[in-house]
């Protein structure tokens, strides 16, 4: 009888408790909401990007005092890359600090596309930075996104670049066979358009091979690979995915440096596991590698008091890490544009959106916050939402990620006209009427 | 003393048919649903409404669904998460095909085909029974998410293969897309779980309920009597599609807004079935309480730590979480296998003998 009571109380509980999120936050501080994923398929991604991220707020509150010497707070909140998880926590975190979420920043393709129509209505600009919705480059469309530096279209236009300059030109590409492994998911799908247009352009034979959520059986996959022999392999995966990909590619012995990954599949934890097997494969990416640029050693000296060892256990250094800098950077100092308009105040989504939209980090600012060499300038405006960055690639010998090619510019002319394309189309079928740029101040 | 019929005179049919017999209970439901559906809109934040009270509505008509195949039809099914697919993918359809139609009827709409879908994985049933059902059930679930995927019709040939919920309005009220306000969002869905609980009721204590009630205790034994097994198994399977294909359209368009396959994967069909069977098997208050309890509880106790105070890191709370909200359901089941319903049950037994109990 106890136990029926105890089992009344609890269906009591769970059914009628209120659970209302508490905010204890200072006012006149900037807000950053963080989604991050510590646990979950991915979370070997996950812990690296959040922890940089973490570590340049950390930086900037404690070098300079916050931006223009209003402190930024943050908070997390645990998606596990699951998009209804991640629509919680925006709905949980945008309204918090001082004057709301400052610009938030989802971390998953996925997330990314629920939150763009919610965003326009909640006045949150939406950073998704190498991932995300390609056609939100356009600004005129998509008011309240951002995809700088680069995008996915982008860089598969690099791809094409890069392997054409290996085959010394890009018509030497005729009758080259490229094979696409991708996830299949609306991230995995994105660089396809592209790739096919350029395949018309410039004649080569593109396959495409998807592999299903989360990506450890790929078994057929790769016997596909085999027997199609194809003179390049992209790849377009994320988490668990990779890995897998890399050690089946060094069981069938195929040429690792050949096998290009997009910039999400060239992180430690994808090179890793597959040791030694892993030696010369490549991935691109829109950062400098490593823990050797003046950023690095600000944070190693003010945050972790220059003891290496605390700071590699927190991934300083690695390439998602670093990524998360990055992004920071992107962030803060659109905040500190924003800041340059409205005052130095705590700043509101609304606010911040003009600051990323009018956002010009010159290589100037860059030395001065310690991004020297690490990012290339980069200018945002109303029209372009993206701007086209370059793209480097990256090399795996074995024990660290080296950068192993030139900056390549993507060929923007054909991204841009397709991104126009799929914008216009997005505009139509949800009734929006791109704005007009030349009047927007 | 509050909660007792003694003195409650039935003088016509029609009373002694009643849905709720006793007054109290009418009184009860009628506060509720006045308080979903006036003090709701009006004291909850649009977290509430949009991150908590409107995908628990959505899911609570999932799980009214998967009750009525599985826990009165006694046909087990893991293919939830599929039927709400072909309810979302079926509403996107039709909703940019013909973006005059009212996106009511398009809801609806979108629940027949998954009705149709239904039957025609449901015709397995008449020959398997039991775990071997689910397992066929498991195919609709891989084979039509992997058809929403690779077919490119499906998602109109946009790149991304993500589907976006279009905004429409009727009379003047934006309904769906982003504009939508979360107050509209929240009483278009509660408006669908009220209608769709009260026809399930309905139907599951009349003479359908009844033939699918015999099948499900015994269906050599219903065959008998004159119950024929294939039409009746073969509704079943219909209206519990037809439900989940209108909780997947409204998952769509009144919660997510955009969606890929990934949003309808097995582990839907999964939550749903639990929902079910911590509620309650072969009860429709049962579904509202297993969705509260599988929805609710997990949000309660990623936000339980801050209430009282406590900050840890997130990852650590996440654990806490799955591992606390796994023994729970453990409990759960070890002290009241029959779910939620039947303490619900118990509840009011003993309320009806308070404060004198024997």
């Amino acid at each position: 009888m106890n136990l029926k009571k105890l089992g009344l109380v609890l269906t009591a509980a769970a059914v009628g408790l209120p659970a209302v999120p508490v905010t204890a936050m200072a006012a006149g501080e900037v807000f950053i909401p963080l989604l991050v994923y510590r646990t979950g398929p991915y979370a070997p991604n996950g812990i690296p990007t959040a922890n940089g991220i973490h570590d340049y707020i950390k930086l900037l509150n404690a070098r300079d005092g916050g931006i223009n010497g209003v402190k930024i707070v943050s908070e997390e909140c645990e998606t596990k890359y699951n998009t209804k998880l991640g629509v919680e926590c925006y709905e949980k975190l945008k309204k918090k600090g001082a004057a709301g979420a400052a610009i938030i920043n989802p971390y998953s393709t996925g997330i990314t596309y629920q939150l763009i129509p919610k965003a326009s209505v909640d006045k949150v600009p939406v950073h998704s930075m190498g991932y995300g919705r390609t056609a939100a480059g356009d600004g005129r469309v998509f008011k309240w996104a951002f995809t700088a530096p680069t995008s996915y279209w982008s860089q598969a236009t690099a791809f094409i670049k890069y392997v054409g300059e290996q085959e010394g030109g890009l018509d030497k590409l005729k009758g080259k066979k490229i094979t696409l492994i991708y996830h299949n998911s609306a991230y995995g799908k994105e660089p396809i358009p592209t790739l096919k247009v350029l395949s018309e352009k410039h004649g080569y034979n593109l396959n495409l091979l998807a592999v299903d959520h989360p990506g450890q059986e790929q078994k057929s996959t790769w016997l596909q690979v085999r027997r199609q022999k194809p003179d390049y392999i992209f790849m377009w995966g994320w988490g668990v995915m990779n890995q897998v990909a890399i050690k089946e590619a060094a069981a069938i012995k195929y040429p690792m440096d050949r096998f290009i990954g997009v910039w999400w599949s060239g992180s430690e934890s994808d090179v890793r596991p597959a040791g030694e097997a892993a030696k010369g494969y490549k991935a691109a990416t829109f950062h400098g590698v490593g823990s050797g640029y003046d950023v690095h050693q600000q944070i190693l000296k003010t945050i972790y008091n220059g003891d290496v060892e605390a700071a590699k256990k927190n991934n300083w250094g690695e390439v998602l890490y670093n990524r998360g800098l990055v992004n920071m950077v992107y962030n803060t100092e659109a905040i500190r544009t924003a800041m340059g308009k409205y005052g130095n105040k705590p700043m509101t989504g609304e606010q911040v959106r003009w600051g990323m939209e009018n956002l010009n980090l010159t290589q100037d600012k860059l030395t001065k916050l310690g991004f020297k060499d690490f990012m290339q300038a980069h200018r945002i405006t109303c029209e372009d939402h993206e701007g086209g960055g370059p793209v480097i690639f990256q090399q795996w010998d074995g024990k660290q990620w080296k950068l192993v090619s030139k900056w390549y510019t993507p060929m923007y002319d054909i991204v841009r006209g397709l991104v126009e394309a799929e914008a216009a189309k997005y505009a139509k079928e949800n009734n929006i009427t791109p704005r007009d740029c030349s009047k927007e101040g | 003393m509050l909660y007792r019929e003694t003195g409650q005179f039935k003088t016509t049919y029609a009373a002694d048919q009643a849905i709720f017999p006793i007054f109290q209970d009418r009184v009860f439901l009628f506060a509720i649903i006045a308080f979903a559906y006036i003090v709701i809109p009006l004291i909850a934040s649009e977290y509430w409404l949009q991150a908590v009270l409107i995908p628990l509505l959505i899911f609570a008509i999932a799980a009214v669904g998967l009750n009525i195949l599985t826990g009165y039809a006694g046909q087990l099914s893991l293919g939830t998460g599929a039927f709400m697919a072909v309810g979302a993918y079926s509403a996107y359809k039709l909703a940019t095909g013909f973006p005059e139609l009212n996106i009511i009827v398009v809801f609806i709409l979108s629940g027949v085909s998954a009705a149709l879908i239904g039957i025609i994985f449901g015709l397995p049933s008449l020959r398997i029974k039991g775990f071997y059902l689910a397992v066929a059930t498991l195919a609709a679930q891989f084979f039509l998410i992997w058809m929403f995927n690779r077919v490119p019709w499906w998602y109109n040939y946009n790149s991304s293969g993500t589907i976006i919920a279009p905004p429409r309005e009727v009379a003047g009220v934006m309904l769906t897309g982003p504009t939508a306000t979360a107050e509209t969002r929240y009483l278009l869905v509660l408006t669908f779980c009220i209608l769709g609980g009260l026809l399930a009721k309905n139907l599951v204590r009349g003479r359908v309920g009844r033939h699918w009630m015999a099948i499900r205790d015994m269906d050599i034994a219903a065959e008998i009597i004159g119950i024929r097994l294939l039409p009746n198994k073969l509704l079943a399977f219909a209206i519990s599609s037809f439900y989940c294909g209108v909780a997947g359209a409204l998952l769509l368009f009144s919660y997510l807004g955009s969606a890929e396959t990934e949003a309808f994967d097995i582990f839907v069909s999964f939550e749903v079935l639990f929902m079910i069977i911590i509620g309650g098997l072969g009860s429709i208050l049962g579904a509202y309480l297993g969705a509260a309890f599988i929805w609710l509880l997990p949000i309660f106790l990623t936000n339980a730590p801050q209430l009282v105070g406590l900050s840890m890191p997130v990852d650590f709370q996440k654990h806490l979480e799955v591992m606390i909200f796994g023994s729970l359901i453990v409990v759960f089941l070890i002290f009241e296998p029959a779910g939620l319903a039947r303490l619900w049950q118990i509840g009011k037994e003993k309320l009806r003998r308070w404060p004198f109990p024997y």
